[in-house]
C-alpha cells in the first residue's frame, strides 16, 4: 500500500499539486486520471521519488519515503518496477540485456539463473524468443511489454506505469491493460497507473483517482464511475456526446 | 547574476562528482562499462590523434627550420625544439582539445540523450547510482587511455617532424636525431602525463555534467554538446596555464 499525505508541489511560481491526500491499495490497479496538466505525471514522479514534494509525505507501507537515507531509498527502489511512457529501453542493449540489467546490477544469480528469469518474464508478457532483438527492431506494443518484463524482473512489490497505452491501438492497449492487471493480482502488488485511456478506466480501474487543477476531484472504482454525479468526472470520462449516450444507455439497462 | 550562475553550476558539478565517486553497486558492471569506454575513447580516437599529430610535428619542424634559417643556431636544434614543444605543450594540449571535441561532445550527447529518453530515470528507479554508473567508468577510462593517446601523439609528432624535415632536405638524418637526443629532461615527460591526466579529467567530467543536467529537447541537447566542447576547451587552456606556472 502507498499513501500520500497533503502533497504540495510547485515549480517556481507554478503550483502543480495542491494537497494530495490519498491511498493506493495492494493487489489492485490504482489509476491516476485527469486532463493534461492536471499534475498526474508530477504526482507519479513524486511517488517514485524522482521529484521531491514541496511539502507533504509519501508512505510505502507506513515508511516515510522522503525521510529515508540513501541506502534505505535504494532498498525501497529494489522493490519498485516502472513502465515508462516511451518504454525507456536502453537502445544499445538487446531485449535480453535490457531485462537482465537489474539482475546484473543487483543480484548474485548465476548466468543460467538470470537467463531463466529473463525467459520467464518474456514468456509472461507473451514475447518468448525475442531475446536477441534490439528495441528498434520491435513494435511499440512489444516495447511496452519488454518494459513490463524489465519492470517485473526483480519481483517488485510496487509497479508504476506512466501512460502504458499511449501510442498503441485499442486492441494492443487492452492486451497491455490485461497484462498489468493479471500481474497485479498474481503477485499481489500495488500497481499505480497514470493514464488518459478511458478503456483502461472502465476495464481495470479498481481504484481511480481523478486529479483536477492539482487537487483530488474524485476517487472511486470503475463501477462507481457510471453512477457518479461528479461533474468534473463526467466531463472528463464522458467527454463526447457519443460516450454520454453510451453512459445513458448503460444506466437505463441497469435500471 | 553571472557570478551566481557560475556558483550554481559549480555547486551542481561538485555535488554530481560527489555522487559519482562512490562505491559501485557491482564491480563487474562498472568494469565492463569501463572497458567499453576505453575502446570507444582509445581505439575510436586513434586515427584523428595520429593525423593531427603527424601534422603538428611536420608544421613545427618546417616552421622552425624557416625561422632559424640563416641564423647561427645549429640546425639540429630543430629536432630538439620539435621534441620539447611536442612533449611539453602540443601533444597534451592539442590532443586534448581535439578529444574535447570528439569524446566530450559524444559523452554529453550520450548522457543527455539518456536523460531525455528517461533512461536515467529508469535506472534511478531501479536503484542504480546513475551519476556513478554513467560517469565513473568514462572518467576511469579517460584517465587511463588519454595519457596513452597523448604519449602516442608525441611520438607520432616527432616522426612527423622527421618526415617533414629530413626527406625535404632541411637537415640530415643525423642532425635530427642529434637534436632529439640533446638536452633531454625526464621531468618533461612527467609534465606531459600530468597535463594529459588533468585535461582528461576536465573534458570527461565537464562533458558529463553538461549531458547529465540537460533539459528540454533536441535543441537543448545540441547546446549541451556544444557547451561541453566550449567549456572543456576553456578549462583545459586555463589548466594548461596553471600547470605551466606551477611546474616551470
Amino acid at each position: 500500500m502507498i499513501r500520500t499525505e497533503n502533497i504540495f508541489k510547485s515549480f517556481d511560481e507554478n503550483e502543480v499539486l495542491k494537497g494530495i491526500t490519498t491511498e493506493f491499495y495492494k493487489g489492485k490497479t490504482n489509476l491516476i486520471i485527469g486532463r493534461s496538466g492536471a499534475g498526474k505525471t508530477v504526482l507519479l514522479k513524486i511517488l517514485v521519488g524522482l521529484f521531491q514534494p514541496t511539502s507533504g509525505k509519501v508512505f510505502y507501507d507506513n515508511t516515510d519515503f522522503f525521510d529515508l537515507n540513501k541506502k534505505q531509498v535504494r532498498s525501497i527502489r529494489m522493490k519498485v518496477g516502472m513502465l515508462f511512457q516511451a518504454s525507456a529501453l536502453f537502445d544499445s542493449m538487446t531485449v535480453e540485456e535490457n531485462i537482465r540489467f537489474p539482475l546484473d546490477m543487483f543480484t548474485t544469480m548465476t548466468k543460467k539463473e538470470k537467463l531463466d528469469r529473463v525467459n520467464y518474464c518474456l514468456e509472461r508478457v507473451s514475447l518468448g524468443g525475442v531475446n536477441a532483438k534490439y528495441p528498434s527492431e520491435i513494435s511499440g506494443g512489444m516495447q511496452k511489454r519488454v518494459g513490463i518484463a524489465r519492470a517485473i524482473v526483480l519481483d517488485p512489490q510496487y509497479l508504476f506505469c506512466d501512460e502504458p497505452n499511449s501510442g498503441l491501438d485499442p486492441k494492443t492497449a487492452l492486451v497491455i491493460d490485461e497484462l498489468i492487471r493479471d500481474i497485479t493480482i498474481e503477485n499481489n502488488i500495488t500497481t499505480i497507473i497514470n493514464t488518459h485511456d478511458m478503456n483502461s478506466v472502465m476495464e481495470i480501474g479498481d481504484n481511480i483517482l481523478l486529479l483536477y487543477q492539482g487537487k483530488v476531484a474524485w476517487q472511486g472504482n470503475n463501477t462507481e464511475v457510471l453512477h457518479s454525479d461528479n461533474e468534473i468526472l463526467q466531463d472528463f470520462i464522458f467527454a463526447s456526446p457519443f460516450l454520454q449516450r453510451l453512459r445513458k444507455a448503460a444506466l437505463e439497462k441497469q435500471g | 547574476m553571472l557570478f551566481s550562475k557560475i556558483l550554481n553550476h559549480l555547486g551542481r558539478y561538485v555535488m554530481m562528482m560527489g555522487t559519482a565517486i562512490s562505491r559501485p553497486e557491482r564491480f563487474s558492471m562498472y568494469y565492463k562499462e569501463t572497458m567499453r569506454q576505453m575502446i570507444d575513447i582509445g581505439i575510436g580516437s586513434l586515427v584523428i590523434v595520429g593525423l593531427i599529430s603527424i601534422f603538428i610535428g611536420a608544421v613545427t619542424a618546417v616552421q622552425f627550420a624557416y625561422q632559424l634559417d640563416g641564423t647561427l643556431v645549429p640546425r639540429y636544434y630543430i629536432g630538439y625544439i620539435v621534441r620539447d614543444s611536442t612533449i611539453i605543450e602540443l601533444a597534451p594540449t592539442i590532443t586534448c582539445l581535439v578529444l574535447a571535441g570528439k569524446v566530450g561532445s559524444n559523452i554529453a550527447a550520450e548522457i543527455g540523450g539518456m536523460r531525455q529518453k528517461e533512461h536515467i530515470d529508469a535506472m534511478e528507479i531501479m536503484g542504480v547510482n546513475t551519476a556513478a554508473y554513467l560517469i565513473t567508468p568514462k572518467l576511469l577510462a579517460a584517465l587511463v587511455v588519454i595519457p596513452m593517446l597523448v604519449a602516442l601523439a608525441a611520438f607520432i609528432s616527432i616522426i612527423g617532424g622527421y618526415l617533414a624535415s629530413v626527406p625535404a632536405g632541411l637537415m640530415s638524418d643525423a642532425e635530427y636525431v642529434q637534436g632529439l637526443r640533446s638536452f633531454f629532461l625526464a621531468r618533461n615527460i612527467n609534465l606531459m602525463f600530468v597535463k594529459s591526466a588533468v585535461f582528461a579529467f576536465i573534458l570527461t567530467t565537464v562533458s558529463s555534467y553538461q549531458g547529465y543536467y540537460v533539459k528540454g529537447g533536441s535543441i537543448e541537447l545540441g547546446k549541451a554538446s556544444t557547451n561541453a566542447v566550449v567549456f572543456s576547451d576553456i578549462l583545459i587552456l586555463l589548466a594548461d596555464y596553471m600547470i605551466a606556472v606551477l611546474f616551470t
